[in-house]
């Protein structure tokens, strides 16, 4: 209702709109409105996306990640194993922190240390720091890890922890980082101002080791609302947007004022499907009584579901473009694909036979969950597969939620057919692996969103041999080798990979991530 | 007088701790926030550990405990996701809702009283008709419909305003941050305060319509004017000081509604103030924030009542605050 208000209003209006901001005047500041709230400038205290992405620009890390999420170097120059257990890190000399200070090892290993330390967080980055056996300081510019056993993800893992200045931030609180005292970092931009639910300030580090960013001055505004966001780059309050809601893309695409650049993400959108042995809570027959089994557990079920669903359409219609449907779990450059592992055809003819085969020649009755306000178009993706689902036999209903309720119930196993979203923050395979399909195992911490409770011993196995196989080679394969296993078996149901959407003024681009940051500094003016 | 106060402080606190008793219980049981708190690649042992570090692997009873002693010593807990007191970035974002909701109430005041005058002198005329015409688009259109339009026009189309936000802020009595005192900050507050005062616009125009056209009936208004008083005279003491008593009821129970709904427009506008805190709150489940802005805005309401009695008494002297009854 109120995006397709604000369509009206925008047919109406977005002619007449004129750029306040021209090109010649952009050189000094750059203000981008993001579409989620930053909850703290302390880069250890929660791992929430907002706040990495202002970390990105004020501090380093040891790896970093380019926008195709790929690893390159960031204060390491490189890194090696120097025997089974033990990852080396050569750092960047001459590095300097916004304060002159020299940044070394010592701050490198103060950073690691912090993270699990942070007061009240409500999500630690410890998952990246735990498997650390012990950290060595072999020379200011060299930096050992030792780890329990092999483990081939370190430097994957390194490319999330922020690397503070031990000398700022010994004894430093999260309300310090905030205030500016302690947010010392090495990065691009120096901190400057955080106003809490409103604007984060940086300005331009003139002793960045790097390529220097051409803005003096960047302002992130926190405009939360979509049609509000759309609008305030229409009136120049804003020279670049993220997430620009599909409804205005038509729009903004045909306005000569204005570029929009996308890129396929690094999240998977999915169904999981109930596979605990019981009566499925929102699954019922036809006559409306329970079912003694669930259906779901039976692979021509879950098989014929996969068919109903028509992905292109999903993807042109409900996405206007902006997805590529999914047979699998990361998308082609991301390490652990499989090539050649393409989404399910769309079959409904064959979708009613297997569902006949499987004794549900009339279907069932289902309810289908889904959360509203998380992923692109969430709400509209569920409606669209109940369509789908119904014209195979299956009479789905549709509820939907916000994510925190939502989560709560999907957690405990509440739903029978529902839908989340992963994003692959490591850039390779094994997260979603080891996350979404191996079996939920506590003491191995392994399977901890594996919601639905598939379970496959062997695909359990190449995991665990994978999350030790440091060779990249042979990691890849059994990767590769579960994902196919596991895909198979259909443990969970890919729809697509959605793309995340930016939109600049004229006279500004974006170099597109995978990883959906929306970093300032790979914002540029165009010459001219 | 006295008597007055204390009685109504007492059933006060009563009201605090039954709103915060239903509230802490009705947000646990939408359920536990880890799951959405926490980033999703954390294994089970992480998320055992930050269940245990926000408290919320006591129970229900123990958690509420924790939260009323430390209430009593006047912190409201802290945000889970802010890490800060969640009364302390409730009062951060205060002045800027105050702001706005003092700037559309003066808006209604000073707009919404002079017409519903008119438009209660002139029933009949085209100004009065025209008026009432447009007291009914104030009721009946959405406010956020009516904020993006109002962003469309002025700030996309003709350029005039800011399309959101709140501009740069200078401290009041060194101690408030404000905006209104800046001309930059003026322009990025008339758009909200116009979309938030329209309801409320329409509302005293209306009121005071209605108040006007009896009062106008009345025998001591017929007296004044047999007297031969000056029409100015009639209209401006006798008649607008006999229907202030409604008006002023409604203007302190909406001041409450304004800044207790002030959420839309502040996330049209986004507009950095209470109601989008406790939206965002919301969205994380983050209870502490969520409990304490309503306790804030239950002990507004409280305070703007006691305002409104003693208003009364101060307009009209036959209400007399009894010492007896409260």
């Amino acid at each position: 209702m109120r995006i397709s208000l604000f369509r009206r209003g925008l047919g109406a209006l977005a002619v007449g709109a004129a750029l306040a901001v021209l090109p010649s005047a952009f050189a000094a500041d750059l203000r981008i409105a993001i579409a989620a709230d930053v909850t703290s400038i302390d880069p250890h205290f929660y791992n929430l996306f907002p706040n990495n992405n202002i970390a990105e620009h004020i501090f380093d890390k040891l790896v970093q990640m380019d926008p195709d999420s790929k690893m390159i170097p960031g204060i390491a120059t490189s890194w090696k194993t120097i025997d089974a257990t033990t990852w080396e890190f050569k750092l960047r000399k001459g590095v300097k922190f916004h304060d002159g200070s020299e940044l070394t090892a010592e701050d490198v290993v103060f950073s690691i240390d912090r993270v699990p330390l942070v007061a009240n967080s409500p999500g630690r980055f410890t998952a990246y720091t735990k498997a650390i056996v012990s950290k060595q300081i072999v020379d200011p510019y060299t930096l050992r890890l030792k780890y329990a056993a092999p483990y081939p993800l370190a430097p994957n893992d390194l490319s999330t922890i922020y690397i503070v200045s031990k000398k700022a931030a010994a004894n430093a609180t999260t309300d310090d980082f905030n205030s500016g005292k302690a947010t010392i970092g090495s990065g691009r931009f120096k901190f400057v101002k955080y106003v809490n639910g409103d604007r984060v300030e940086l300005a331009r580090n003139d002793n960045y080791w790097g390529d220097k960013p051409v803005w003096d001055k960047v302002t992130f505004r926190i405009i939360k609302s979509e049609a509000s966001r759309v609008a305030a780059l229409l009136s120049g309050d804003v020279d670049a947007m993220e997430g620009v809601p599909t409804a205005d893309l038509t729009r903004l695409k045909a306005d000569p004022k204005f570029n929009i650049t996308s890129k396929i993400s690094h999240r998977v959108i999915y169904f999981n499907f109930d596979f605990l042995d019981r009566s499925s809570p929102f699954i019922t027959a036809k006559d409306g009584k329970p079912l003694a089994k669930n259906p779901l557990q039976d692979i021509r079920v879950r098989r014929a579901i996969s068919k109903a669903i028509n992905r292109p359409a999903i993807a042109e219609r409900v996405m206007e473009g902006q997805a590529i449907p999914s047979g699998q779990l990361v998308s082609a450059t991301l390490f652990g694909n499989v090539p050649g592992l393409k989404a399910e055809v769309f079959d409904p003819e064959g979708a009613k036979k297997l569902l006949a085969e499987a004794g549900y020649p009339d279907g069932f009755n289902l309810t289908i969950h889904g959360p509203s306000g998380r992923y692109v178009n969430d709400e509209k993706i569920v409606q669209a597969v109940a369509q789908m689902l119904a014209r195979v036999g299956i009479a789905a209903k549709v509820e939907t939620a916000p994510m925190g309720p939502y989560s709560a119930r999907a957690s405990k196993q509440e739903f029978s057919f529902f839908m989340v979203g992963w994003g692959a923050s490591t850039g390779e395979a094994s997260s979603p692996l080891r996350s979404l399909l191996a079996t939920y195992n506590t003491d191995k911490g392994l399977g901890a969103v594996n919601w639905g409770r598939y379970s496959n011993p062997k695909v359990d196995y190449l995991i665990e041999q994978a999350m030790q196989q440091v060779d990249d080679e042979n990691r890849k394969i059994m990767l590769q080798r579960s994902t196919e296993l596991a895909m198979a078996d259909l443990g969970l149901l890919p729809i697509h990979f959605q793309f995340s959407m930016w939109a600049t003024a004229k006279g500004i681009t974006y170099v597109p991530r995978t990883d959906e940051y929306t970093l300032a500094f790979q914002f540029k003016p165009v010459k001219g | 007088m006295l008597v007055f106060i204390i009685r109504r402080s007492m059933q006060s606190v009563v009201v605090l701790l039954v709103m915060s008793l239903l509230v802490f219980v009705g947000v646990y049981a939408i359920g536990n926030p880890i799951d959405i708190l926490i980033n999703p690649q954390a294994d089970q042992a992480e998320r055992a550990q930050a269940i245990a570090s926000l408290g919320l692997d006591k129970p229900l009873y123990a958690q509420y405990f924790t939260f009323l002693s430390g209430a009593l010593h006047g912190d409201l807990g802290k945000s889970f996701v802010h890490a800060t007191s969640a009364l302390g970035l409730i009062l951060e974002r205060m002045p800027a809702t105050m702001e706005l909701a003092i700037s559309a109430t003066l808006i209604a005041v000073v707009l919404g009283i002079p017409l519903g005058l008119l438009a209660g002198l002139r029933p009949n005329g085209v100004a009065g008709r025209s008026i009432m015409a447009g007291s009914i688009l104030g009721f009946s259109l959405p406010t956020f419909w009516v904020g993006l339009m109002l962003i469309m026009v002025f700030a996309v189309e003709l350029h005039w305003l800011p399309s959101n936000g709140r501009g740069p802020t200078t401290l009041l009595f060194g101690l408030i941050p404000v905006s209104f005192m800046s001309w930059d900050g003026l322009k990025h507050l008339v758009l909200p305060a116009t979309n938030l005062a329209l309801f409320n616009l329409a509302l005293l125009i209306r009121l005071t319509r209605a108040g006007t056209h009896e009062a106008l009936l009345q025998d001591y208004v017929k007296f004044a004017r047999a007297k031969g008083l000056a029409n100015s005279r009639v209209i401006g003491v006798h008649v607008l000081r006999n229907i202030l008593i409604p008006i002023v009821t409604v203007i302190g129970l909406q001041f409450g509604a304004l800044i207790g709904f002030a959420i839309v427009t502040e996330s049209v506008f986004a507009w950095p103030g209470m109601g989008k805190l406790l939206i965002d709150s919301i969205n994380f489940l983050d209870r502490p924030v969520i409990v304490a802005y309503l306790l804030v805005i239950v002990f507004l309401f409280i305070l703007i009542n006691l305002v409104v009695d003693i208003l009364y008494s101060a307009l009209d002297p036959r209400v007399r605050i009894s010492e007896s009854k409260g």
